[in-house]
């Protein structure tokens, strides 16, 4: 699975934000072995040269957010402004819709999507599971999706699963990452066997007690989410089917 | 003239983005900017002009989700 022509080495997608100290955020990384760092930009106050030069350490890829744009126009411009500071064409592109639930504006989202995708963009909307709106994205040149599995920082999981199932069986061959919502390793393992091609969370690392070991356990369901989607499960079913084999059994 | 910069009201005497930012002390840092909400290149800042009451914003990585 390629995002944009890039195979990437862990499918745990890791924001920069809200972790007690760079050290601990370099350290959840490491043991995460995440693949993509979220970043943003935000008006200069002499922090950025000492953050940007930790992100550049991790080794890994940079995806620029335009978190907190509530419109079209300040996203493509946050977006051309992160190119430029970047050098990436990859935008995860936020247009926040209702400052409660931090949801999509799907009209901006995809006003703009259509803008950046023309500007050459290699564009990851951050959408919610309709459908409808996915397949605009996809008319507009966006390439993957990212469908939210809850609000942002809610720890809530795959609110709407089915929904989310739908949108994986109507899209099988785009990549697709649940981004948003995630609140345990478990959510994210679970988002890999229904099928989703990465996981992107934030809070649920930097918020834990100990960050380094839940970006760990993140890593480790992730991988073992993927690898049970990769080996067929089984379906369930309502009654139960002994394990043991009935036949040899002693007539006691 | 008084410009507002990152949200802040300063008088500057550049008359161009680029002389601005060096003016202000960024010539060296790693920034982005924009003008009155419209992103302007750093090969677009030196032929970019400034007139009273312009909106700069500059911008610089940070973390984020």
């Amino acid at each position: 699975m390629l995002f944009y022509g890039t195979e990437l080495s862990s499918r745990l997608m890791l924001g920069t934000a809200q972790y007690p100290s760079p050290a601990i955020m370099e350290d959840a990384f490491r043991r995460s072995g995440a693949s993509v760092a979220t970043v943003s930009l935000r008006r200069e106050g002499g922090r950025g040269q000492g953050f940007w030069d930790i992100i550049s350490g991790l080794g890994v890829h940079v995806l620029p957010n335009t978190a907190g744009c509530h419109s079209a126009k300040e996203a493509v411009t946050t977006a051309r402004m992160a190119r430029e500071m970047f050098e990436t064409n990859w935008i995860k592109l936020e247009v926040i819709g209702h400052s409660d639930t931090l949801q999509p504006d799907p009209f901006g989202l995809l006003d703009a999507a259509e803008t950046l995708s023309a500007e050459r963009f290699e564009v990851f909307p951050y959408t919610t599971e309709d459908q409808v709106l996915a397949q605009r994205l996809l008319d507009a040149g966006c390439k993957v999706l990212m469908p939210w599995g809850a609000p942002i920082g809610s720890g809530l999981g795959l609110n709407n699963r089915h929904g989310l199932r739908m949108l994986r069986a109507a899209f099988p061959d785009v990549p697709m990452v649940i981004d948003a919502g995630i609140g345990m390793p478990s959510h994210a393992a679970e988002a890999m066997e229904m099928g989703f091609d990465a996981v992107l969370l934030n809070t649920a690392v930097a918020q834990a007690g100990d960050p380094a070991a839940m970006a760990q356990a993140f890593g480790q369901a992730i991988e073992a989410g993927r690898m049970a989607r990769g080996a067929d499960p089984m379906a369930p079913r309502d009654m139960a089917v002994p394990s043991t084999p009935v036949i040899g059994k002693a007539w006691l | 003239m008084r410009i507002e910069v990152n949200g802040e009201p300063r008088d500057v005497a550049s008359a161009t983005l680029a002389a601005a930012i060096k003016e202000l002390g960024w010539a060296e840092a790693r920034i982005v900017t924009a003008v009155n909400g419209d992103f302007v290149p750093l090969s677009a800042r030196a032929t970019q002009p400034l007139q009273d009451g312009d909106r700069i914003e500059v911008l610089t990585p940070m973390q984020g989700g």
